[in-house]
């Protein structure tokens, strides 16, 4: 029974996904001048900050089968909303910060417990709160707002030097404790996985006891905690804010995790293979922008197309796989049925 | 009376709207034996089931375990008190590893966090005493059926389990999987749990069960000892008679025999499909009834998808009033004059939110394409027609079909082929769940319709129903066509010993079924 | 009130009672607060006033709203009709052109080629929907972002403002004193209904939207249903954006059109069209439609700030939605049976 030389399909998306990260990343060394340069892939990383938080945040959400479609108008929300709690009350970020987390917290909570009592579906319970931030945030300014605020501005400025010339933020930082802490929540604790298990059936969840209810409203929670994080991050790399900014990311996060290798469906996928989906949405735009000609709306338009090639991959790697097991119960059945019948006869 | 009796179920009531799903049910499992919970489809098997594992809640009687009475309120709440249950469709995560699945939610924890290491050694542990040899780590996914359920059974045990039901566990598991899971249950006896084991495949039932309960249409028929009860008397009991409950048929039975040289209006040559179907032939005249008689999964309702091309058949042809259509779908099939009444009435039939005017011409307007539409008056004419034709009980036909009560939307689905004016009329089960009067009703309307000149397919669990409506029987088993019988040789014994498999060799009967002309001569 | 087989009695078991209800208290509220809203004046021959206004402004949504209707009575969503009316309107614009007076191709290829664009965008919703099995709400949310993008490409990022007047008749033309706009809509409805109603393919998509298997059994084609659907609503879109770009005259890929997806369904469910399908009501979702619209149109009237009216309409689906929601139909069933109980 054993196949430890066979790799299990659940592993395949994510093979996938890296391995066209590393063809893409070659292709732009091959066809651009600078591109090798190691600030090139630190870039990566400072500009997509944000986006990898929230896409965390939505991995959880997509792998118990659910969707926020919130994440971009949050984000924007909270820039708008510490630019203007900085700028006219002159509050402490060590204020601000944790207000926004706790809204963010206070905001995904709601969602989730309206989904799950009201037995409505994800997408428009969600849809409304994107409306509803969008508008809240042209409802405190419908202009930009800049942050002034010395803390903001010494945190977004900040490099960190690795060697040579290159750096990075102290966001990616920020990154890089919430993927230890998303890792060790997905594989570690109970509710890691029971989000797995939800996604997975979520009847099964049900009848082996596990706490499902409570475990739905938690996710849309701590995507509720993330995208404001997010938006955290965003405003220090902005260092302003605005209702129109991150429109359509939505999208983008859903796109990440989708090319991160996580079924769409639920169930199946990895933290990190996000952050690979992340990544190769930055490296199209690089490349993109070393090409010098294309527009840079080719990149929507890249991240969509490949959205559906991922999930049309997915599909194809799952019902392969259900026939496969279906030809072999088949198979089985087909032994059942032929030694049975002598045995009935002889009787 | 024994004095371990690990579970008393007694004087169980179960009503759903319009169904005594159970009546006054008494079931006692002993400690240490396979106890064969047997009935038919409707029988309350099922709802007998969901009683005691806190799905659906009885309306009336008592349940003790160990003595005490007790009230599963869920699932998980019965689990906990030492009732687990491995359903037919086995309830895994299959995306999640097998050492998870056996202890998701009593996952070994240290300093709060996983431990996978003690997990994956508890699970090992646990799955090497049934002997089964797998990576902990994998999907379930990954692995056969058969391993499935050895993982669920293992959760069961780490729960402590006192009580394990099994779902229809064989349903797709092969011999040496039946085998090595009968060897474990035989353990698991000795251990001391109670098991109540569910199955359509008599032959099993004897290898393993002590005691054999039958249900019937919602009552308890009897408790027996396994080797006191002959395999024949078995069928007899789930099958049963209802003759004296239902009024005669009124001599519209009239005997039928094809014309010489008449074709018939639908031939299959070697239909079937890899793994659900053996191929088989079947000849249906204008003007004749075919039953079509076999236990639950022996291939019946295959048979009747495979026909209607709801499934497409991967070998053989199927002609239809002489013209062979390779895989036509469900509107083709209806254009070349078939009807199809499926087994599931409220999944593949009842259109709930649509008025019953709307569900009566549904396949007639679907024959008739998107433009060439039915005139509204029309539609009203054709269903008011219809209704009073069929006798459908609703106050009109703009009452909505989800308010109708069971027997009403079947005869409401029978008005909807009826409407396409077919030349043939698949019924799969068209009396399941309907009350002993419309069930004569519809016995009758196919007996007047094959008298019209349709050729019908009358398939039910029901061998009574199928001897009093078909001219001719075809016999089903271990998705086979094993026999044909009509004339004289078909009766309830010799059915009854076809379904069975006892009697009439099975390889001779086979080997006869294709020749249906030929089998017809010898008879008389 | 006995008369039960009365008009009013028949009128209440329509789909569109609760929508007429609410648009009643709407202008009731108006004939209190804001007289001013029913005020009609005749200008050059033409109606002015805050009605006709509704009427003209809420063209773009009613249209989004028919091609709605149909998708969600199939049990799914388009939420890219934003973007298509961005695609509309951006073709329509690039191919009129900027010089004053002159179109650079024939103005009907023009409002043609928009349509066409309109059209194939949403017949690609509905391929992915009925083909490739892809849920709803993800086939169309893909062309919701990457059909702005599509836009700003055909834009070529630019904001393009157009000179040329007869294209103006579009979004601002007057027909018999009335806004050219709402014969655009009149139309589209009448189509609308007469497919619906007087072919079959009401009754499949109302078949399909409730029971998928069943209709499939019944010989009906569930995927070709999907796919002109889809396709439809793109239409309806594409018509939405010709209005808005020739109101405008211009065409923004970015703001074309943005945020319309939202009232488009809350015009829908308001119009009785349950989001899980079945049954769908086209009169209702127009009544839903101008409903959002004097809602808009009166917050603004008393000087509410137009940030502040997303916010509003955001908690109205809300809360429209768990109105219909299962749970709190089957809790006020309850109600009603313990009230029922002692009379």
């Amino acid at each position: 029974m054993k196949r430890s030389w066979s790799i299990d399909r659940k592993f395949w998306p994510l093979l996938i996904t890296v391995s066209l990260f590393v063809l893409l990343y070659i292709y732009g060394i091959i066809q651009y001048r600078g591109f090798s340069s190691p600030q090139v892939f630190f870039n990566l990383l400072v500009d997509n900050a944000f986006l990898m938080i929230t896409s965390i945040g939505m991995t959880f959400v997509i792998l118990s089968g659910g969707i926020d479609l919130s994440v971009g108008a949050v984000i924007a929300f909270t820039g708008v909303l510490s630019a203007w709690l900085l700028n006219h009350f002159g509050l402490s970020p060590a204020i601000v910060i944790p207000l926004m987390l706790l809204m963010g917290v206070v905001f995904g909570a709601t969602m989730g417990a309206i989904i799950e009592f009201f037995k409505v579906q994800p997408f428009i319970v969600t849809l409304a709160g994107m409306f509803f931030a969008r508008g809240m945030s042209f409802v405190i300014s419908t202009q930009a707002q800049t942050i002034s605020d010395p803390f903001y501005r010494t945190i977004g400025l900040y490099r960190i030097h690795l060697w040579g010339k290159s750096f990075i933020s102290a966001n990616v930082v920020i990154v890089a404790i919430v993927l230890i802490a998303a890792i060790y929540l997905a594989h570690f604790t109970r509710f890691g996985r029971t989000v797995y298990a939800i996604g997975g059936n979520e009847q099964s969840a049900l009848l082996m006891g596990l706490p499902v209810r409570r475990t739905k409203i938690l996710i849309y929670t701590l995507n509720g905690f993330c995208s404001t994080l997010a938006g955290v991050v965003f405003s220090i790399y902005m260092l302003s804010g605005h209702g129109l900014y991150v429109s359509g990311l939505e999208l983008d996060a859903i796109a990440s995790v989708v090319i991160g290798g996580t079924q769409l469906t639920g169930g199946v996928g990895y933290v990190i293979g996000t952050v690979f989906g992340v990544l190769i949405q930055g490296l199209i735009q690089t490349i993109i922008m070393f090409q010098g000609t294309l527009s840079s709306w080719w990149t929507k338009i890249a991240v969509g197309a490949l959205t559906l090639i991922f999930i049309g991959v997915q599909s194809i790697i799952y019902s392969s796989k259900r026939k496969r097991m279906a030809s072999a119960q088949r198979v089985a059945t087909a032994t059942t049925t032929a030694p049975a019948a002598p045995a009935t006869a002889g009787d | 009376m024994q004095t371990n009796e690990l579970l008393v179920m007694q004087g169980i009531h179960k009503t759903f709207p319009g169904v005594h799903a159970l009546a006054a049910v008494d079931f006692t499992l002993r400690a240490g034996e396979i106890h064969a919970l047997m009935g038919e489809n409707g029988a309350g098997k099922s709802t007998l089931i969901k009683v005691l594992t806190g799905v659906e809640h009885h309306d009336a009687g008592h349940i003790l375990l160990n003595g005490s009475e007790i009230n599963a309120k869920s699932p998980h709440h019965a689990q906990s008190l030492g009732i687990s249950t491995v359903y037919q469709e086995v309830n895994l995560c299959t995306n999640l590893s097998v050492a998870e699945n056996i202890l998701l939610g009593r996952e070994p924890r240290r300093a709060g966090s996983i431990d996978w290491g003690a997990m994956n050694a508890r699970a090992r542990e646990l799955l090497t005493w049934l002997d089964v040899d797998v990576d902990v780590r994998r999907s379930v996914g990954e692995y056969p059926v058969a391993v499935q359920q050895m993982v669920a059974i293992s959760r069961a045990l780490d729960i402590d389990a006192k009580v394990l039901i099994l779902d229809e566990p064989t349903s797709s598991l092969t011999t040496l999987e039946t085998e090595k899971l009968f060897a474990v249950l035989r353990r698991l006896k000795e251990q001391g749990i109670g098991i109540i084991f569910i199955t359509h495949f008599l032959n099993q039932v004897y290898a393993v069960a002590d005691r054999i309960t039958v249900l019937r249409n919602g009552k308890l028929v009897g408790t027996y000892d396994a080797k006191a009860l002959p395999r024949y008397q078995l069928v007899e009991l789930m099958i049963g008679r209802e003759l004296e409950e239902l009024e005669d048929l009124g001599g519209l039975k009239k005997h039928f025999e094809p014309a010489p040289g008449q074709a018939p209006v639908l031939e299959a040559k070697n239909l079937g499909q890899v793994g659900t179907l053996e191929p088989l032939n079947i000849k249906l005249y204008a003007g004749e009834v075919l039953g079509m008689a076999g236990l639950l999964g022996s291939g019946r309702t295959e048979t009747a998808n495979l026909l209607f091309g709801v499934d497409d058949a991967d070998s053989g042809t199927l002609a239809v009033g002489g013209k062979v259509e390779p895989n036509p779908g469900p509107l083709a099939s209806i254009q070349r004059g078939l009807g199809y009444c499926p087994e599931d009435r409220k999944a593949d039939g009842v259109v709930g939110a649509l008025t019953v005017r709307e569900n009566i011409v549904l396949a007639l307007q679907a024959s008739r394409g998107w433009f060439n539409y039915l005139d509204p008056r029309k539609q009203t004419e054709i269903a008011n027609k219809m209704i009073q034709m069929l006798q459908i009980s609703t106050p009109g036909p703009e009452q909505l079909m989800k308010n109708l009560s069971g027997g009403n939307q079947q005869k409401v689905i029978l008005a909807r082929w009826l409407a396409t004016e077919p030349d043939v009329l698949i019924l799969d089960e068209p009396t399941r769940g309907i009350d002993v009067g419309t069930k004569a009703e519809i016995q009758k309307l196919v007996l007047s319709l094959a008298n019209e000149g349709k050729g019908c397919i009358f398939i039910s669990s029901e061998l009574d129903e199928v001897l009093r409506t078909s001219h001719r029987v075809m016999i089903m088993r271990d998705r086979k066509l094993v026999a044909e019988l009509q004339g004289e040789d078909m009766n309830e014994q010799s059915i009854m010993e076809a379904i069975a498999g006892t009697g009439v060799s099975t390889e001779d009967t086979a080997a006869a079924a294709p020749q249906h002309a030929v089998a017809a001569g010898s008879a008389r | 009130m006995n008369d039960n087989t009365g008009w009013w009695a028949r009128l209440r078991r329509t789909g569109i009672f609760w929508p007429l209800v609410a648009l009643s208290l709407v202008f009731l509220f108006n004939l209190i607060f804001s007289p001013q809203f029913f005020r009609l004046e005749i200008k050059d021959g033409h109606l002015f006033g805050s009605l006709v206004d509704v009427l003209n402004r809420g063209s773009p949504l009613m249209l989004v709203a028919i091609g709605m209707t149909a998708v969600i009575a199939t049990a799914g969503v388009d939420l890219s009709v934003g973007a298509v009316i961005a695609i509309s309107a951006a073709t329509v614009t690039v191919l009129i052109g900027s010089v004053t007076g002159e179109s650079q191709t024939p103005m009907w290829i023009a409002i043609l080629a928009a349509l066409g664009a309109s059209l194939l965008a949403g017949a690609w919703n509905g391929l992915l929907v009925s083909r490739a099995r892809i849920q709803p709400m993800v086939a169309t949310l893909v062309l919701m972002v990457a059909g702005r993008g599509i836009a700003q490409l055909i834009t070529n990022g630019q904001i393009i403002t157009i000179y040329y007047e007869p294209f103006f008749f579009i979004g601002g033309g007057y027909l018999l004193g009335l806004p050219f706009p709402v014969f655009i809509v009149a139309g589209v409805f009448a189509f609308a209904w007469f497919m619906t109603r007087r072919t079959a393919i009401g009754l499949f998509i109302e078949s399909v939207g409730t029971n998928a298997s069943s209709s499939f059994h019944s010989g009906i084609n569930e995927k070709n249903i999907k796919l002109v659907i889809y396709a439809f609503c793109g239409l309806c879109a594409g018509f939405a954006g010709l209005i808005i770009s020739s109101n405008l005259k211009s065409a923004d890929a970015n703001n074309a059109g943005l945020q319309i997806e939202l009232d488009g369904i809350l015009a829908v469910v308001i119009g009785g069209t349950l989001m899980s399908g079945g049954r769908f009501s086209l009169a209702g979702s127009i009544l839903g439609a101008l409903l959002v619209q004097s809602v808009s149109t009166t917050i603004y009237s008393l000087g509410v700030p137009p940030e502040v009216v997303q916010v509003v309409k955001a908690v109205v689906v809300l809360t429209v939605v768990l109105l219909y929601s299962d749970v709190v139909k089957n809790g006020l069933d309850k109600l009603s049976q313990r009230q029922g109980v002692p009379s």
